[in-house]
């Protein structure tokens, strides 16, 4: 379902990302963490080409696409990439010039030229999945730090996409918003949409997650099922990472 | 989950009266204040009326002339409202360029906005009025083309003062635009290509509707500098009909030989339509400044230190506490 390949990225002459390999397959949920400056968020940024790949290849379906000079074919192609995948942000990034319910329909009615009254439609019911039908006409400014990351999980959704990548979407809220926003991910899962969650929840991760995977210094050091890789990490940077965050969170 | 302990009725209705008296308290020392200040101005007034009497000062002329130069208010007005919408919509493609990577549009529009900005208003009129009909009267002689063409480069003194104020001010607004556009953000402008926007779809639908909240303010406060600007389109010479209130009063004043009485006139005419859009100004800037306003408690808390500001900024232009609230971003400098 989406397939990264040999990716590297530089930003100036810092190598952040120094060759990386990911495959995951349909309704798969993956969770990547690791220190920050890692290379975690960069590989997600990369997936939908908000950052350019310095070398190697993104596929998502069955598209392919490498980085390079963007003429208007290569910006064209990009932008049908990113179609398939909906991006969750940290810090929400909602529309504060739209309501909740037009920040959801805005994807829909402007990218896919879907009448409104139907987009209106499916656009109240993403908004009744993650909880927040009685908001829809309301505007950001109104809404608490775990609605707003709400609203925007059903913005992305709202594009029917193959794949959801969220990155560190709890990182920004009060711990009480926390559950909330992860209860939505949970049910998503359950959904059998096709996840990348950067993210420090290991509760989550343990719960929900087929596979984890372990970035350090621009790599992936190790994989594999939450069970082991919390269980039994293979690597001593793993273990001490593990060992800092459940210390954080227990 | 914990209840708070109740508090007594009774010592919140003290509470409450004790916030009352210091609200009162802080609203009579502000009445007192601008009672005060007031005075001063009618004072200003009083002895700059005593002074001009002593000096022969032509009261009546000034009270026979007034109806006519104030007409000219129109001119200023008509003047005015066309340069801004041109400015404006150079101002948007001026700051689009400014921030796209393309040498083309990058290069233009640094061009035009040194050019602009770096050479003088008054000097911009002139070339627009006389030079352009030289050049275009070259061009038909050496090109052979029809005359017709040269017929339409030669613009009216109006025509001419709309686009050169309209350049002018466009080059300064460019830089106001250009920040507020930043103003944005990044998030915006990543949440937008995330779900797949492409660049026109995100600057119409995502980036533009917040920076113009932004540039507003700003923007109102070009148009009302720029009201006083229009004066100097009065030295590309007019048709009678389209006097402007400085060349009304200068042109009467001067068949009369009541110079100071014509100048001063027409500066009222400027100081009021300037006091006018201020007012409407600081009216508009605290609307803006609501909008997607967190709650109803912010706004009525806003409400009794904001019309103090109404009343400063109607004689200064953003007096103390002026627009606060807003985000503040650079002028395009002095004109």
């Amino acid at each position: 379902m989406v397939k990264v390949e040999g990716l590297h990225k530089y930003f100036g002459p810092l190598e952040v990302i120094k060759g990386v390999d990911l495959e995951i397959r349909e309704g798969e949920v993956i969770v990547v963490f690791g220190k920050s400056g890692s290379g975690k968020s960069t590989m997600l940024r990369c997936i939908n080409f908000l950052e350019e790949p310095t070398d190697g290849t993104i596929q998502i379906g069955d598209m392919k696409l490498s980085g390079g000079h963007r003429n208007r074919r290569k910006r064209e192609q990009i932008r049908q990439l990113r179609i398939q995948a909906g991006m969750v942000f940290q810090d929400f990034n909602l529309f504060p010039n739209m309501t909740a319910l037009e920040n959801v329909m805005e994807g829909p009615v402007t990218v896919k030229k879907i009448p409104r009254d139907q987009a209106e439609r499916t656009g109240r019911e993403t908004l009744q999945k993650v909880g927040l039908a009685e908001k829809a006409e309301q505007h950001p400014a109104r809404l608490s730090g775990g609605q707003k990351q709400r609203v925007a999980i059903a913005r992305a959704l709202a594009m029917e996409p193959k794949v959801m990548l969220f990155d560190e979407p709890t990182s920004a809220l009060d711990p009480e918003l926390i559950g909330e926003v992860l209860q939505v991910m949970k049910d998503l899962a359950q959904s059998g949409m096709t996840m990348i969650v950067v993210t420090h929840e290991m509760g989550f991760a343990r719960e929900v997650a087929d596979r984890m995977v372990f970035f350090n210094d621009g790599v992936i050091l190790e994989q594999g099922p939450p069970a082991d890789l919390i269980g039994n990490p293979q690597f001593e940077q793993t273990r001490k990472f593990l060992s800092a965050v459940l210390e954080g969170t227990n | 989950m914990a209840e708070a302990p109740q508090r007594s009725t009774e010592e919140e209705e003290e509470a409450n009266a004790r916030r009352r008296a210091f609200a009162m308290a802080a609203a009579y020392e502000e009445r007192k204040f601008r009672f005060r200040v007031a005075l001063v101005w009618l004072a200003i007034f009083i002895v700059a009326t005593v002074f001009l009497s002593m000096a022969k000062f032509d009261w009546g002329w000034m009270i026979d002339k007034a109806p006519q130069i104030f007409k000219g208010a129109w001119v200023t007005l008509y003047i005015s409202f066309c340069s801004i919408i041109l400015a404006i919509i150079l101002a948007v493609l001026g700051a689009l360029a400014r921030l796209s990577k393309n040498p083309i549009a990058y290069g233009v529009s640094g061009f035009y906005t040194s050019f602009f900005r770096g050479t003088p208003l008054i000097v911009q009129l002139f070339m627009w009025y006389f030079a352009i009909p030289q050049v275009a009267l070259n061009v038909v002689a050496k090109f052979g083309l029809p005359s017709s063409f040269y017929r339409a480069s030669v613009l009216s003194a109006v025509l001419a003062g709309i686009l050169g104020l309209g350049f002018n001010y466009g080059a300064y607004m460019t830089e106001i635009f250009r920040a507020g556009i930043l103003a944005v953000g990044p998030g915006q402008t990543e949440a937008a290509e995330a779900i797949g926007m492409t660049y026109s779809q995100r600057m119409r639908r995502v980036v533009l509707p917040q920076a113009f909240k932004i540039i507003i303010p700003p923007t109102a406060n070009e148009f009302i500098a720029m009201t006083k600007d229009t004066a100097l389109v009065g030295f590309l010479g007019s048709t009678l009909f389209w006097y402007d209130p400085f060349t009304y009063g200068r042109t009467l004043g001067t068949l009369d030989s009541r110079f100071i009485e014509g100048l001063l006139v027409a500066a009222s005419v400027y100081w009021i339509l300037t006091g006018i859009l201020t007012f409407f100004q600081t009216k508009l800037e605290r609307k803006l400044a609501k909008a997607y306003a967190r709650s109803n408690v912010d706004e009525q808390s806003a409400d009794v230190p904001s019309r103090s500001q109404r009343w400063f900024s109607l004689g200064g232009g953003g007096g103390p506490g002026g627009g606060a609230g807003m985000t503040q971003i650079p002028e395009g400098g002095d004109h």
